[in-house]
């Protein structure tokens, strides 16, 4: 791995300031999802039903939802399950979409163009509505959520992937690893992965809110996470059942929700920009 | 430029035919029938609606008969409304999804392609960063919570536009189109100041500027045609999106359009409503993407005089 590509990536991410503040919210996020039973004022299941929806107060910061309970600790216990699923379903993504472009970036030729092809005919597809089908049949599973938000989000990194490892297969130190014998396995794994890593970085940290806003739908429609887990989509989908009234249940869940894909698409741009300077003026 | 349409066209209909058998097969493997979630039945009237519905046909039969009102544009009765036909319920519900979809894309191209030139031609001015924060909101505030936070503001609040129904009070389409236009708007303006600022910085540009064509006549005849070319492949795809959109305002505006039958369907288990739609949007994806790849093509010289 290029050292110095690496470090002065790092140099340039450290200087944008959006990009920081981006990482600093996510890392903050992510040690409340996971400190969540700790953290939480009261646990998953405390439940007042004689308080109803009460506007935020000192005993409930952010008030609590028609059934009592306190909304700070759902969007809490909420973050884990969005989180996971953003973090999960790009892994999913991840796996194929790599894989997938390594190989038909590397064997090229006809492998290639049949591979490519089935990239670009899946891409025109409304996949959407497959996920909706799968969720309809098989029962909102979580995951079965994994797995179907995954299997869309792939087609992207495929042809990423595909992309850079034609730009690489020509050169020299990848054609003497070739002469020497070494193994496909091994050729993908330690010459050809570690130099594509930056834009698999890049892409990855940008699918993770696509994945989140795939779930917020999902769960939002009544298709996605089911009581008694919640997501946020869960959480915004109950918010709109009673913003007339009680419009603080939308308003929080709704400001958690859009600041952290703020966060994630700062940083995943400024990543960008870290980790490729050309085009980091457009 | 009709050699690919042709050729485009070929390749689609095989993958159309493939969505639909993978659909209607995934559907007969999905457990559960289509009357379980009523209250019971007796055995006798589950008989006579399996028969009437030709359930107990072997699965082959029934492809075979699908496929084949398929291709003569009858999708079958629906499970859930006796004696009315998926075709029929595609047909009330699709002007209106239409009729959404349009105003909404039209909110879109005007407000997306009018800042992102703006802030291209006034890049690292006012003009171009307040225009492009608005779009990142646009782009991180989903369609979900943007409805509601609309109807929150102007309708409940404000009291000025309704909270629900197309075309039964005055101005009751404004909310919608806005809530479904504005996430497109965000991406054609970043994706139009992108391609501007690209083609801003190019030779015949610079040509244009040097024999003396005013500013306005450089934009909008030369700039502007190399420059909305991602904006005009992004159309396709966006079409899809708009699918997924609708389906959420649809939801949150009561309107009585395609999106909403489909999600009706989805929680009825009205599995041939479900095969119907998904098929009839996968050929109007299809299509939507076919013509925007034409559109782009055609607007760009290079690939318009090779082929």
């Amino acid at each position: 791995m290029n050292n110095s590509l690496w470090s002065d990536a790092l140099y340039r991410l450290s200087r944008n300031r959006a990009a920081m503040f981006g990482g600093f919210i996510l890392i903050l996020l992510i040690i409340c999802a996971a400190l969540a039973p700790w953290i939480a004022p009261y646990s998953y299941s405390y439940q007042n039903l004689s308080l109803g929806a009460s506007p935020p107060s000192t005993d409930h910061l952010l008030g609590t939802d028609v059934l009592g309970r306190d909304l700070l600790s759902r969007i809490l216990y909420g973050a884990r399950i969005s989180l996971l699923v953003g973090f999960v379903a790009t892994g999913v993504a991840l796996v194929i979409g790599v894989s997938w472009g390594i190989i038909a970036g590397y064997i090229g030729g006809r492998v290639d163009s049949i591979m490519m092809r089935i990239v670009d005919i899946l891409y025109g597809l409304p996949f959407i509505i497959f996920i909706i089908l799968l969720m309809v049949i098989f029962g909102r599973n979580l995951w079965l959520l994994f797995g179907a938000i995954g299997a869309v989000e792939w087609l992207t990194m495929a042809r990423i992937v595909r992309g850079q490892v034609i730009g690489l297969k020509n050169q020299e130190f990848v054609m003497a690893a070739k002469a020497m014998g070494v193994s496909n396995l091994s050729m993908f794994r330690r010459h050809l992965l570690p130099n594509i890593l930056g834009p698999i970085a890049v892409y990855a940290t940008l699918t993770i809110p696509q994945v989140m806003l795939l779930e917020g739908f999902l769960s939002f429609l009544g298709l996605g996470i089911q009581p008694p887990m919640s997501s946020w989509g869960t959480l915004i989908k109950d918010g709109v059942e009673s913003m007339e009234e009680f419009s603080w249940l939308l308003i929080y869940p709704g400001i958690t929700f859009t600041v952290t894909l703020f966060a994630l698409n700062f940083f995943g741009d400024g990543l960008r920009d870290a980790l490729d300077p050309k085009t980091s003026d457009n | 430029m009709i050699a690919i349409f042709f050729r485009r066209i070929l390749v689609a209909i095989p993958v159309l035919l493939a969505v639909a058998s993978i659909t209607f097969f995934l559907i007969k493997i999905a457990p559960g029938g289509p009357f379980d979630a009523d209250k019971a039945v007796s055995p006798q009237v589950l008989k006579n609606l399996n028969e009437a519905y030709n359930l107990d046909a072997s699965n082959w039969e029934q492809y075979v008969d699908y496929m084949s009102g398929l291709l003569r544009g009858d999708l079958g009765p629906s499970f859930r409304f006796p004696g009315r036909s998926v075709t029929e319920m595609i047909a009330t519900g699709l002007p209106v999804t239409f009729e959404l979809a349009f105003y909404a894309i039209l909110i879109a191209l005007v407000m997306g392609i009018f800042s992102g030139v703006l802030a291209a031609l006034k890049r690292n001015t006012f003009l171009d960063f307040i225009p492009m924060a608005i779009a990142m909101i646009g782009i991180c505030v989903p369609t979900f919570l943007m409805g509601p936070l609309l109807v929150l503001i102007f309708g409940i609040n404000l009291e000025i536009l309704p909270v629900s129904g197309w075309g039964q009070l005055p101005g009751d389409k404004i909310l919608p189109s806005l809530t479904l236009g504005f996430a497109y708007a965000a991406y054609i303006a970043r994706l139009s100041r992108g391609g501007m600022l690209e083609v801003l910085n190019q030779d015949f540009i610079r040509t244009a500027r040097a024999k003396g064509l005013t500013e306005r006549m450089v934009v909008i005849k030369h700039a502007m045609q190399g420059g909305l070319i991602p904006v005009v492949s992004f159309l396709g795809p966006a079409i899809a999106g708009l699918l997924a959109g609708s389906f959420v305002v649809e939801t949150i505006f009561q309107i009585p359009g395609l999106g909403r039958f489909y999600v009706e369907a989805a929680f009825n288990r009205d599995y041939t409503m479900i095969l119907g739609t998904t098929i009839f949007f996968s050929a109007m994806i299809v299509f939507f993407n076919l013509m925007s790849d034409l559109a782009a093509l055609w607007l760009n010289p290079r690939s318009r005089d090779a082929s």
